[in-house]
């Protein structure tokens, strides 16, 4: 079972039930469960709105959309039904906190597509999680069991004449059906490629019906943000990032794991405080602060807040927070291959520039980090990524291209170690079999 | 489906099967998650499994075939009992994991995809399965090992033959 850590300057909202058995009812209901999801059917849906816009939560998935913005858009009239998703195909590489969360805190998710679903006026909620989640699907099911027997999903929840169901839904091995036009696909039975946009999902979702869909640890944090009020929420934040966020630190540091810290906290401090920093006193080369589509940032670049503005202003982006830490010794071309050989396994082939530039880019890397590479190459490698962006259905072309695109400018001198026949200067004795 | 109609199913697939097609606003969405629940049980999307999820959720076989390809982790022939799903993307391989895997590769005697002659394992180089801060780690079936080093790769494999030497039946169960 994954390793729960702890630092002091952890502001625990979303986790704060991590550890304390909370996937039962029971013990969900001690530490005060339940009662946002009352509240909210108390006090209808345009004060859960106002509530959601004054917490300043951003979509925890990595997109950084308002969540109660985008859940205004809705239309209160619809002939369709109305749904609510939500996005357990935690995927990116890096990223792994939605993990802890079906494990230890299913219920939140629970509630919170409750509460989503009185905002939106939907009566069905879905909660989608990736196939090789299976045991933790396992114990979103027992839970959603748990809700139904006490009333709190169903015909007529919390005893009043508000019906709200739950389907949990499982995949069965695919990346891209984390964007939420493929996921709806995945989720009617069908490939996980995208739609095109417009219409988005508010208008035109499942079974074309108005949709929500939101990442769970977007959901989770909602029944907290309820508890406390909109505002407490934002306040643990910077201006126009509220609340905290689940960092998923791993690579090179001391002490690995998932961590929730306010928006806004410096990066450095993360990596050499709050993980202990590089592993063995190494020196550090490089971190991908939020996932491994978000470009790369070097040494010099990490003293900067970790929110959406502030990693943006950096040429970067806070994507899923997921902080990769990379120590000296690790050839970031390979690093780069390896980046690219996941986005070209996961490309769904629906778009041409995706399909084909990833496809290229790993083969170009490939033989790259072969010692088989040519000057022209590294200014090939870098066309091919810019000619990739913007040019697709979904984002999984630009999640491919811009940290391509940002290893070739600010490691440039190490992929020139690599021409001329020379040996990759920091080949190991174990090399990679590629497949 | 009805209780006349023939099924290669075990009553208790068959029945949890019966009921994911009922609980969809739309049938089709029981797709994914059926052929899925068919391959923890039969071993593989096989033929046959093709043709009566087909029939129960009232598409066409090469309806399925076309949504079931998309799936990485649907496949169409055998594997081991046990697959061993070592990941080596980004997170994980910047702790071992390549390491990690050949000695899977040695212990095992078979390489990418391969299967051990006793059918009880396969092996699979698998991209992110979600454990990047426990890194590097492996998935067996559905069961995570988190925070491995080569050392550690005997005995889990020791604990899975004893598994299969004792008759589990359902190894995802």
């Amino acid at each position: 079972m994954p390793r729960l850590v702890s630092h002091p300057d952890e502001v625990k909202i979303v986790s704060r039930r991590f550890g304390q058995g909370a996937a039962s009812i029971e013990r969900y209901l001690a530490l005060g469960g339940y009662e946002s999801a009352w509240k909210c059917l108390k006090q209808g849906p345009e004060w859960i709105i106002s509530e959601m816009k004054a917490s300043n939560l951003r979509g925890r998935g990595g997109a950084g959309f308002p969540t109660g913005l985008k859940w205004s858009f809705v239309p209160k009239q619809s002939d369709k039904p109305k749904y609510v998703l939500v996005n357990g195909d935690e995927s990116e590489p890096g990223t792994c906190k939605d993990h802890l969360i079906f494990q230890h805190d299913p219920h939140a998710v629970i509630e919170g597509t409750i509460i989503a679903g009185l905002a939106i006026g939907a009566k069905l909620g879905f909660i989608y999680l990736r196939g090789e989640y299976r045991g933790l699907l396992e114990i979103m099911e027992k839970a959603v069991a748990e809700a139904y027997a006490k009333g709190f999903l169903g015909k007529k929840i919390f005893g009043t004449s508000t019906e709200f169901q739950i389907i949990t839904h499982t995949g069965a091995g695919a990346y891209e059906v984390g964007e939420e036009s493929a996921l709806m696909e995945s989720l009617e039975g069908k490939r996980g490629i995208p739609r095109i946009k417009p219409p988005f999902p508010a208008l035109v979702g499942v079974y074309g019906g108005p949709t929500v869909i939101n990442n769970a640890e977007t959901i989770a944090a909602v029944p907290h943000i309820i508890a406390m009020g909109g505002a407490a929420f934002a306040a643990a934040g910077t201006p126009g990032n509220g609340g905290t966020r689940l960092f998923s630190i791993s690579g090179h540091v001391e002490r690995p794991g998932v961590y929730e810290l306010p928006m806004g906290y410096n990066l450095k401090k993360m990596i050499y405080e709050v993980a202990g920093g590089v592993k063995g006193g190494r020196k550090l080369k490089a971190v991908v602060p939020g996932g491994s589509s978000t470009p790369v940032l070097l040494p010099e670049e990490i003293d900067i807040g970790m929110d959406f503005d502030q990693v943006g202003k950096a040429g970067s982006m806070l994507g899923s927070a997921g902080v990769i830490v990379i120590d000296d010794r690790t050839c970031m071309v390979e690093f780069a291959l390896r980046t690219i050989s996941f986005y070209q396994h996961e490309s769904c082939g629906w778009c041409i520039p995706c399909r084909e530039g990833t496809d290229w880019l790993k083969k170009t890397l490939t033989r790259f980090h072969a010692g088989f590479g040519e000057a022209k190459d590294i200014d090939n490698i870098q066309y091919l990524a810019e000619n990739m962006m913007g040019r697709t259905f979904c984002p999984l072309g630009d999640a491919a291209a811009m940290p391509m695109v940002a290893f070739v400018k600010k490691f440039r001198g190490e992929f020139e170690e690599h021409l001329g026949g020379n040996a990759c200067p920091f080949a190991k004795p174990a090399k990679l079999e590629v497949v | 489906m009805s209780d006349e109609t023939m099924t290669i199913f075990s009553p208790q697939l068959a029945a949890r099967l019966d009921a994911l097609a009922a609980r969809y606003p739309v049938r089709r969405s029981a797709l994914v998650p059926m052929l899925l629940y068919a391959q923890d049980e039969i071993g593989y999307v096989s033929q046959a499994v093709i043709a009566e999820v087909a029939e129960r959720i009232g598409i066409t076989e090469l309806e399925v075939r076309n949504v079931a390809s998309y799936y990485s982790m649907l496949h169409f022939k055998p594997v081991g009992r046990y697959k061993v799903q070592v990941c080596t993307s980004i997170s994980c391989a910047l702790r071992g994991a390549d390491e990690l895997y050949q000695r899977f590769q040695k212990e095992l005697g078979i390489g990418a995809e391969g299967v051990t002659a006793d059918g009880i394992f396969s092996l699979e180089r698998v991209e992110c399965i979600g454990e990047c801060s426990w890194a590097p780690a492996i998935q067996v079936n559905y069961d995570f090992h988190e925070e491995l080093s080569p050392a550690h790769v005997p005995g889990i494999l020791a604990s899975y033959r004893g598994k299969a030497m004792a008759g589990e039946k359902t190894p995802d169960a």
